[in-house]
């Protein structure tokens, strides 16, 4: 490097002449412009950008020059370097772009490779038919109650009309508790019925009362395809001033709109239940054979047995002495209820064959069942 | 309830071309469950013809008897010559009149008829027997007509072998329908018909002069009709008539008399029983049974009596228990054995409903009369009944009868019931106006009087209808449940779910999530399910609620924990072929109080008091929710992803901490030791100082005994006390934007001390400034030294504040260091 010097000529600086700083310009863009790879390209961009490049080289001469020629040379400088630097950010880009396409090929992967790292569960259907039926009900305002399984025969029986000698009483096939002294007066039984839990609640509280009751009740039945001495109900219960039968139809077809879907006949026959009077079988048009199959041999329904209905549940007018013994005065309140075995909807609403696949637990008739139904 | 189509028209002139389908669905509409239409000889084609045998050749040779017979069938093989028949049974004569079917024609079965060749004969048709003929099972020979019937006259007519038969399961409100008479009126009602009562019969007044007969327990008995005839024909049978109408209603005909009884009882609804006069020892008497006594009753079982049976006795002590079954001494007589009946009394009685069900369920004897009394008999209905069944004997068994007319009625007072018009329209939410309560109520046979409020008389045969709203339920039915309207009510605004139904929901949602698959078990178990399980002698969970009437003598127990039912899902499951299996339960366990209760009876004539409700709930067992789940296998699977892992008690662990998740709980986890889990693998589980489960591996003597696979895991928390202290509100945490500063330890402690500790000590001694802490390494080994091992934690510092210096890190991780130390002697790794 010279030293500042302010008789020389600017002219005079080999490095600095109009035609050096071209040619070192355009050597840099030929480097770059021949670099084939990214590697090369860094080779050339030390060679023709670093610190010991011509026009670094050059650039560094202009501190040496008189004051009035400094402008002027460091504009030339300036230009050349600016244009050097674009050109190989250009390149650089357009090897990184090239570089990019290839290694991206080279990582493609089978996507539908099969993944089950992941192991998958599900809920049991009765659970969210029990809470798809739960929550329809909720959403029109009423509760969900429950109560304990093992339960007093007062509760199961007696509150609901159904008195010691009464004929329903022995239908019931009822599992006794053993009581203390090892008879069967222990005055406990296995719920038939989820039916105590709405006696319950109107035990616990002023009308007006909306409740499901929800879970589990047994029967001494043997398990077999369409039966099982364990199962689901859901029962509901609505007693408040001027409840009616209407409210009871009214309510049971809202329930089949959401649960079934709309378009299907329901057909009410008069049944006896102690609890309710006028009481009430519900038979679902059958949504297989819309009732097509009867008397048609040649068309035969298995899921109607053809007989162009299904059994969906019993219900009717709270029976006032349910009301009294419950502590509600009939005079002013009535009520309804209704109750739904939920192994039979599944059947039904999801063309499940044999009752056992919901009770042996078997992972490969929950799983597709998944979270909700 | 048996009702052939053909007998039910007798009383109801139903419209000609009405199917039994039609009539179901007509009575199905009114409240009977009518569960089958049966047709009766629908694949039955003739020709089947009376014919008459002209010639018996018996022939020989053969391994049993067979017959060659030629038989006139009249014209109705269309040459009017002798029909060429061989037949293999011998219980008739040259001259009986018996059923042929003739080739062309199809038997039940289906069986098509054709000549054929056989025992080197033609035999073109067959001789029938009952059997062949679909009407019923129980006679082997043929059968032989009365000698009057025309050879050639269809047979099929004759011995009324097509019919639809409606079978209708009869609802205990509803005793009446146990008859032709009362199905009947339903079907005249329903089709707005008359109805030809069969009971309206013409009966002489009771005299004194019938057979002797006291009643000392009028409240078990109040009615009493006696009825004598004599001179029976013992060997007279049943016409084909009286037989067909009995086996289609599914009652075997047996002797004329007492198908004679069983008819009228069909017929009318009450059950009649006949005595054999002749064995009879005067008076009868109607009382109850002193203690000690027995009876022979007619199934020849001699069945000890209790007091609170009722009877029916002559001088030499009980001939009968009341309403249920009659007794042997007093039979009827069949004439093959011996002299037959000749003489025979008529009992058309009325019994208390309750005492007959009891009596019946006692000796386990459910016989057509009790069912029929349990239910509610008409009492007005038994004189009918009585002369009915005189009338047949005299018609058909050539009897005569006595002018003693026997009839003891204990005074029935009038029940009146008061029924405001408009309860109708109110329970159903509809009008039907007074008019038609009126009419409908009198349909169902009651008397009606009155405007605002009627004072409505039931028929006897209704003992159902005792208030108001019975009668309301019968206009509403009559009227059809398909014309009331549907309406919804106005419901309140309700809470929605509990925050326990929210949780029970969000926890089989989270474990559902994590791979588990639910699983519903039966709640039953035995001993040796327990036993499986290594429970102690002494162990709570033994003590279980016990069923007096179990399914299975094996399981009279119910589940105290959820682990059997769910471990035989899990071995069932395996059994299957499902090898990778993570499944869980949520239910209720049954635990015993500490002091054994009996539930009390309580009122039903009024709500009962709290403290009488609280002894309700004191005989109850503690019914707490539990989950529980199982792990076998591959708990993440191997694949081309890389190495898979076996389920463990560690994921048993962090099923427990996803169900706390899900209840927002923070779960605490020491080293526990209880049955049925592995003495060193076994987690106990606490919220706070509570203990609400286990969880780990199962104990290898319980996967031996159970046959379950190497390794399976298990967890049960109970859900009630997990969520026992309430909802926790959550505050939202105050989030630092300052770098975080990272620092590791690697800490040497004793292999006995719990990780869980060594934390806690590294939480307390870092402060405030620590943010997380991770284990994200554990060893043993030569380099963690004999009895110890390592662990390495990664600490992530930060201020809420400022950017915190490396010195200011490194002071909390050395305060965090030292209080391990000081907590658990842990050792810095290269100290
Ligand atoms: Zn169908």
């Amino acid at each position: 490097m010279s030293a500042p010097n302010k008789s020389y000529d600017p002219v005079e600086v080999e490095a600095l002449k109009p035609e050096v700083v071209e040619q070192a310009r355009d050597a840099a863009f030929a480097a770059f412009a021949g670099a084939g790879s990214l590697e090369e390209l860094k080779q050339a961009k030390v060679a023709h950008t670093g610190d010991r490049s011509p026009l670094a080289l050059a650039n560094r001469e202009i501190g040496a020059l008189p004051p009035h020629a400094k402008a002027a040379a460091g504009k030339l400088i300036g230009q050349a370097r600016g244009a050097v630097n674009q050109a190989l950010a250009k390149r650089q880009a357009e090897l990184e772009a090239e570089r990019d396409a290839r290694v991206l090929v080279e990582e493609a992967v089978d996507v539908t490779l099969p993944y089950g790292r992941t192991p998958r569960g599900a809920r049991h259907p009765l659970t969210t038919l029990a809470e798809r039926i739960e929550d329809t009900f909720v959403a029109m305002g009423y509760e969900v109650a429950e109560g304990p399984e093992a339960e007093a025969e007062w509760l199961n029986f007696d509150a609901l009309n159904l008195g010691p000698d009464h004929p329903a009483r022995s239908m019931q096939d009822t599992f006794f508790v053993q009581a203390p002294d090892g008879s069967a007066d222990s005055g406990v039984v296995l719920r038939t019925q989820t039916s105590p839990v709405q006696a319950r609640t109107l035990l616990d509280r002023e009308p007006p009362v909306y409740v499901v009751c929800p879970g589990r009740v047994y029967r001494t039945d043997e398990l077999d395809a369409t039966h099982t001495p364990v199962f689901r109900q859901v029962e509901g219960l609505a007693v408040d001033e001027g409840i009616t039968f209407a409210d009871l139809k009214g309510t049971i077809e809202q329930l089949v709109s959401k649960l079934i879907g709309d378009g299907l006949e329901l057909r009410w026959r008069p049944s006896y239940f102690p609890f309710t009077e006028p009481s009430a079988e519900i038979d679902l048009q059958c949504f297989v054979c819309r009732g097509e199959s009867v008397g048609n041999p040649d068309r035969p329904c298995r899921t109607c047995s053809s007989e162009g209905w299904i059994e969906l549940g019993g219900c009717g007018v709270v029976n006032p002495r349910v009301l009294v013994a419950c502590g509600v005065d009939p005079n002013r309140y009535s009520g309804f209820a209704f109750g739904l075995g939920l192994e039979r909807i599944l059947m039904n609403r999801h063309n499940v064959a044999d009752m056992r696949d919901m009770v042996e637990g078997d992972v490969r008739f929950t799983l597709p069942f998944g979270m909700e139904i | 309830m048996r009702v052939p189509l053909s007998w039910l028209r007798e009383y109801v002139d139903l419209p000609a071309g009405e199917t039994g389908r039609d009539v179901a669905a007509r009575l199905v509409r009114a409240g009977l469950e009518v569960e089958t239409v049966e047709q009766i000889g629908a694949d039955l084609k003739g020709p089947l013809v009376v014919g008459q045998v002209l010639s018996i050749e018996e022939l020989s040779g053969f391994k049993k008897p067979i017959r060659h017979c030629f038989v006139n069938v009249g014209d109705a093989n269309g040459t009017g010559e002798p029909q060429e028949i061989v037949c293999g049974a011998t219980n008739f004569a040259v001259g009986d009149k018996v059923v042929v079917v003739l080739p062309g024609a199809v038997l039940p079965g289906p069986f098509p008829i054709a000549a054929r060749q056989t025992y080197g004969h033609t035999s073109a048709g067959m001789i029938c027997s009952a059997r062949e003929l679909g009407m019923g099972d129980d006679h082997n020979g043929i059968i032989v007509l009365e000698s009057h019937h025309e050879p050639g006259t269809d047979a099929i007519e004759l011995l009324e072998l097509t019919d639809e038969v409606l079978d209708i399961a009869v609802t205990p409100d509803r005793g009446y329908c146990l008859s032709m008479r009362g199905v009947a009126r339903e079907a005249a009602a329903a089709y707005g018909l008359p109805l030809a009562d069969p009971a309206l019969l013409d009966v002489p007044p009771a005299n004194s002069y019938g057979h002797l007969v006291k009643v000392a327990d009028p409240a078990g008995c109040d009615r009493f009709v006696a009825r004598t005839v004599t001179g029976i024909d013992p060997n007279a049978q049943s016409p084909i008539w009286l037989q067909r109408r009995l086996q289609k209603s599914g009652v075997r005909p047996i002797s004329l008399t007492v198908d004679i009884t069983n008819y009228v009882m069909l017929e009318v609804g009450q059950p009649l029983h006949a005595y054999d006069r002749g064995r009879v020892d005067g008076a009868i008497l109607v009382r109850r049974a002193e203690e000690g006594e027995s009876l022979t009753t007619l199934d020849g079982v001699q069945r000890k009596l209790s007091a609170e049976d009722l009877l029916i006795c002559d001088n030499s002590g009980p001939i009968g228990l009341a309403g249920v079954m009659g007794g042997a001494s007093t039979e009827i007589l069949d004439p093959a054995a011996g002299p037959g009946t000749t003489e025979v009394i008529i009992e058309a009685a009325h019994f208390d409903p309750v005492s007959v069900a009891r009596t019946a369920k006692r000796h386990k004897l459910p016989s057509e009369a009790s069912k029929r009394f349990e239910r509610g008999v008409d009492p007005e209905a038994a004189r009918a009944a009585a002369q009915r069944a005189v009338d047949l004997l005299v018609l058909i068994a050539g009897g005569t009868a006595e002018a003693g007319v026997t009839d003891i009625a204990a005074p029935h007072p009038l029940r009146t019931i008061a029924i405001a018009a408009d309860l109708p329209d109110r329970v159903a939410g509809t009008e039907y106006g007074r008019e038609t309560v009126t009419r409908r109520l009198q349909e169902v046979g009651c008397t009606v009087v009155g405007t605002d409020v009627l004072e409505v008389t039931p028929p006897s045969w209704r003992p159902d209808l005792t208030d108001p709203y019975d009668l309301a339920e019968e206009v509403i039915r009559l009227e059809g449940y398909d014309n009331v309207p549907a309406r919804m009510p106005t419901v309140p605004p309700g809470r929605g779910l509990t925050e326990a139904q929210r949780f029970h929901r969000r926890t089989g949602v989270a474990l559902a999530g994590a791979g588990y698959v639910e699983v519903n078990n039966y709640p039953f178990v035995g001993e040796p399910a327990l036993d499986a399980l290594g429970l102690d002698k002494d162990d709570r969970r033994r003590r279980t609620v016990t069923l007096v009437n179990p399914l299975n003598d094996e399981e009279p127990g119910l589940r105290t924990t959820l682990l059997p039912g769910l471990l035989g899902a899990l071995r069932r499951n395996v059994g299957r072929g499902n090898t990778d299996l993570a499944i869980f339960e949520m239910g209720t366990v049954f635990l015993p109080k500490d002091e054994l209760k009996v539930a009390p009876r309580l009122p039903v004539d009024r709500r009962p008091t709290d403290d009488e409700l609280a002894a309700l709930d004191a005989a109850l067992p503690d019914q707490p929710r539990r989950v529980a789940v199982a792990l076998a296998g591959e708990r993440l699977p191997s694949g081309w992803w890389g190495k898979g892992a076996g389920a463990s008690w560690a994921d048993a662990v962090e099923a427990a901490r996803t169900v706390a998740g899900a209840a927002g709980v923070e779960l605490t986890v020491r080293q526990g030791q209880l049955a049925p889990w592995h003495p060193g693998r076994c987690a106990e589980l606490l919220v706070g100082d509570r203990i609400v489960g286990h969880a780990g591996e199962l104990h290898p003597r319980v996967i031996k005994a159970l046959n379950l696979p190497e390794r399976t895991s298990v967890m049960e928390l109970d859900l009630d006390l997990l969520i026992a202290d309430g909802p926790q509100r959550v505050s939202g945490p105050a989030v630092s934007s300052y770098p975080v500063a990272t620092q590791d330890v690697a800490l040497i402690v004793d292999a006995k001390v719990p990780a869980v500790e060594v934390e806690a000590a590294l939480r307390e001694g870092a402060g405030e400034l620590l943010e997380s802490i991770r284990l994200f390494d554990v060893f043993t080994g030569e380099q963690a030294g004999e009895g110890k091992k390592s662990l390495a934690y990664s600490l992530r510092f930060r201020a809420a504040d400022r950017t915190l210096t490396a010195d200011e890190a490194s002071a909390a991780r050395e305060t965090a260091v030292a209080a391990a130390s000081a907590r658990t002697g842990a050792v810095l790794r290269g100290a």
